[in-house]
């Protein structure tokens, strides 16, 4: 018999029940809430009147429409201006006082995107089941935990009865070998995995990454690859426990501790897939092979490295593919053929549940340090995960390398990812974007968005449009006009 | 949750492949608590000229005459015809709100993203996957004929055309019986209340540390 994969491992060790239609009930470990999609679930709990089933397993914080200036989270809640944004807010803080949830507020120090808060506290550990109305859930996966974003009827169903109705999905694995080249980081990876495969790609699958590449990045590098499975298609990206994961999660709040910390440790080294595991899809990709990634179009997938170009819809594979091109063309404002490094930025964000963590920040950092934001770009912004990544930050000085260099340094929270509170980008606007999603519209109405590392967003704010970070010491610094 | 067994419906056709749950509903109208009304702001990038917010009287918003929803021909349709991966990006549930707020109750195309097609279920709105080959035909008799209607027949689970042709559909049998009975979830999953808790003890044992504090009493 064939050996388990790491997605085999984790479902059987949650499985309460399989059922005769094929579905089976999973148990849920953690379930993570925000403002967005729960007010709907505890509303029908109350009509229903239901209690939560275990109020230990949920975590919440308000984090896709808080205000991300200074000014305006000083006054808390009451700083929130938009009326509809402060009413969902309120509802979450009154909900989770209702319910005994325990809530990180809105000036909680450790509030923050909870996809950033939940591994920074130890709320997610490996081996658990992970849920949260938010599809980038798939972030969790890093640490071998099985997560995976859900619709408010299933947060609803996870308060009320601690399990989830679930098919078991089919197991893909993503091997990425090799060493990366200098200035190509994980988002460069997952980017190139997406291009590789499409947004459909890990359709019914949960991914799990793997390979050389794979293990040499830290939690944070990992986090990122795991956060866009989903932009590949698939509800759950997965990594195995290794040194990297376990050093992480020492001492974290909500880590077990002392004896109970050995148990666990001694569990999570299971958390692999077996040597003879059977996947039902395999993908291999030369880490050596990736370059600095850029999106060009209004899907993830349409994605090409920095010393590519934007392609001509009459070069497409088929007729849908060919409109899809056309119109994204005609939406982000390019020709085909366009080099991406002619590509002229209005606006440059640094955050998201993707890559606003402290390594994001140093690495943003260590491109902004000592140079100016280009006259020509009207806002940079650099908005970090949660209060506690701030506050490192600012222990290490980046806020002042941001600062110094013309970015504005902000609060925690979604901001420009989606564009739910007052960050947002303007009609016709190119941002250099590090959040995981160029729709039409994602940032704004009319907006266009590039996807890219904090590295590469960090040297287009600089120079003002899309630049190979890789070759940054040797160009020139100075400021356009 | 809304039965659902039969719709013969006008078809709309929406040529675009992979419409993300962004187009389906716009961000800035999730801020509701509620589970109604987000139907007037279905496709609203696509629908209307202007940027909607939320609160706006609709009635007043100028119109996208090109759009197929705001053609007077595929007025009162209830089945939306799509190219393939509908319903990829985010987990909100308000797409599906959206959808069986503006009348549709079938979504065919060729493929569905995975949170997408669950989130529909619940919500009485049936998702049937067509090959691309099938899809594309319908997409051109939807086009050539005004008034077209299909049936789709849940419980024998196929659509027959206005011509006489029968496609059959494939459904997953646990999905098919909550539609076909607009059941509850929760409710079924309670009848296993026994079996979760034994679970739980179980699982508390073998990993103590996946839990903080002692079981609610």
């Amino acid at each position: 018999m064939a050996g388990q994969t790491l997605y085999d491992k984790l479902w059987s060790q949650h499985l309460v029940k399989e059922r005769d239609d094929g579905t089976a009930l999973i148990y849920i470990d953690r379930q993570l809430l925000h403002e967005v999609t729960s007010p709907q679930a505890f509303e029908g709990l109350r009509l229903a009147n239901r209690k939560p089933w275990r109020l230990d397993a949920n975590l919440a914080t308000p984090d896709h429409n808080v205000p991300t200036t200074v000014i305006e989270r000083a006054e808390g809640n009451a700083g929130i201006k938009d009326p509809v944004s402060l009413i969902q807010v309120q509802t979450l803080d009154d909900n989770c006082a209702a319910f005994g949830i325990e809530e990180f507020k809105i000036n909680d120090a450790r509030q923050g995107i909870v996809h950033v808060v939940g591994p920074e506290q130890g709320a997610t550990l490996p081996g658990m089941t992970v849920v949260c109305g938010d599809s980038h859930t798939a972030t969790h996966g890093a640490f071998a935990a099985l997560a995976h974003g859900i619709g408010t009827s299933e947060v609803e169903h996870v308060l009320a009865t601690q399990c989830l109705l679930a098919q078991k999905m089919k197991n893909m694995q993503v091997r990425v070998e090799g060493e990366l080249g200098t200035g190509v980081t994980a988002k460069d990876v997952v980017l190139a995995i997406i291009g590789r495969i499409g947004t459909a790609g890990g359709t019914g699958y949960a991914i799990e990454f793997a390979g050389s590449a794979i293990q040499s990045l830290s939690m944070e590098g990992r986090m990122t690859v795991c956060n866009m499975a989903i932009e590949a298609g698939a509800r759950v990206g997965l990594i195995a426990v290794d040194d990297t994961t376990i050093d992480y999660l020492a001492e974290r709040p909500y880590a077990p501790t002392a004896e109970q910390w050995d148990a666990a440790v001694a569990d999570w080294r299971n958390l692999v897939s077996d040597a003879d595991a059977a996947f039902d899809k395999v993908v291999e990709i030369d880490a050596a092979s990736i370059e600095p990634q850029v999106s060009w179009g209004t899907s993830p997938e349409m994605v090409t490295g920095i010393s590519g170009e934007v392609p001509d819809p009459a070069d497409a594979a088929d007729d849908t593919v060919q409109r899809s091109y056309t119109r994204a063309l005609e939406y982000m404002g390019l020709a085909p053929k366009q080099k991406i490094t002619d590509i002229r930025l209005d606006k440059v964000f640094i955050g998201s549940c993707t890559n606003s963590r402290i390594e994001d920040l140093r690495e943003a950092a260590k491109v902004a340090k000592g140079k100016k934001v280009a006259s020509s770009i009207q806002l940079a912004m650099v908005v970090p995960g949660s209060g506690l990544v701030k506050r490192q930050a600012e222990a290490e000085g980046l806020d002042k390398i941001f600062t110094e260099a013309g970015f504005e340094w902000r609060e925690p929270g979604c901001s420009m990812c989606l564009a739910m509170n007052a960050d947002k980008l303007g009609a016709g606007e190119h941002c250099a974007s590090t959040s995981n999603r160029n729709f039409e519209g994602r940032q704004g109405y009319g907006g266009r968005t590039h996807l890219v590392s904090p590295a590469m967003a960090a040297a287009a704010a600089i120079a003002g449009h899309f630049v190979d970070v890789r070759q940054l010491d040797a160009q020139p610094t100075a400021q356009e006009a | 949750m809304r039965q659902f067994e039969r719709e013969q419906g006008l078809v709309a056709p929406l040529d675009r492949a992979n419409v993300d749950t962004d187009l389906i509903i716009p961000k800035q109208f999730l801020k509701s608590i509620k589970r109604t009304g987000f139907g007037v702001n279905l496709f609203d990038e696509l629908r209307y000229l202007d940027e909607g917010y939320p609160g706006q009287d609709a009635s007043q918003r100028p119109l996208n005459p090109d759009f197929v929803l705001n053609q007077p021909r595929y007025q009162g349709a209830s089945v939306l015809l799509a190219r393939r991966n509908f319903g990829c990006g985010s987990s909100r549930e308000h797409a599906p709100w959206a959808l069986e707020d503006f009348g549709f109750r079938v979504v065919i195309a060729p493929s569905f993203a995975d949170i997408f097609y669950n989130n529909a279920f619940k919500n009485g709105i049936l998702l049937v996957p067509l090959d691309e080959d099938t899809v594309d035909r319908l997409f051109k008799a939807v086009e050539a004929n005004e008034g077209y209607r299909l049936d789709v027949d849940l419980e024998n689970q196929r659509v027959t055309t206005p011509e006489g042709e029968i496609i059959e559909f494939e459904v997953d049998a646990f999905r098919k019986h909550c539609l076909l009975n607009g059941l509850d979830d929760i409710g079924i999953t309670l009848q296993d209340e026994d079996a979760i808790r034994a679970f739980e003890e179980k699982h508390r044992v073998a990993r103590p540390w996946l839990f903080r504090d002692k079981a609610p009493a």
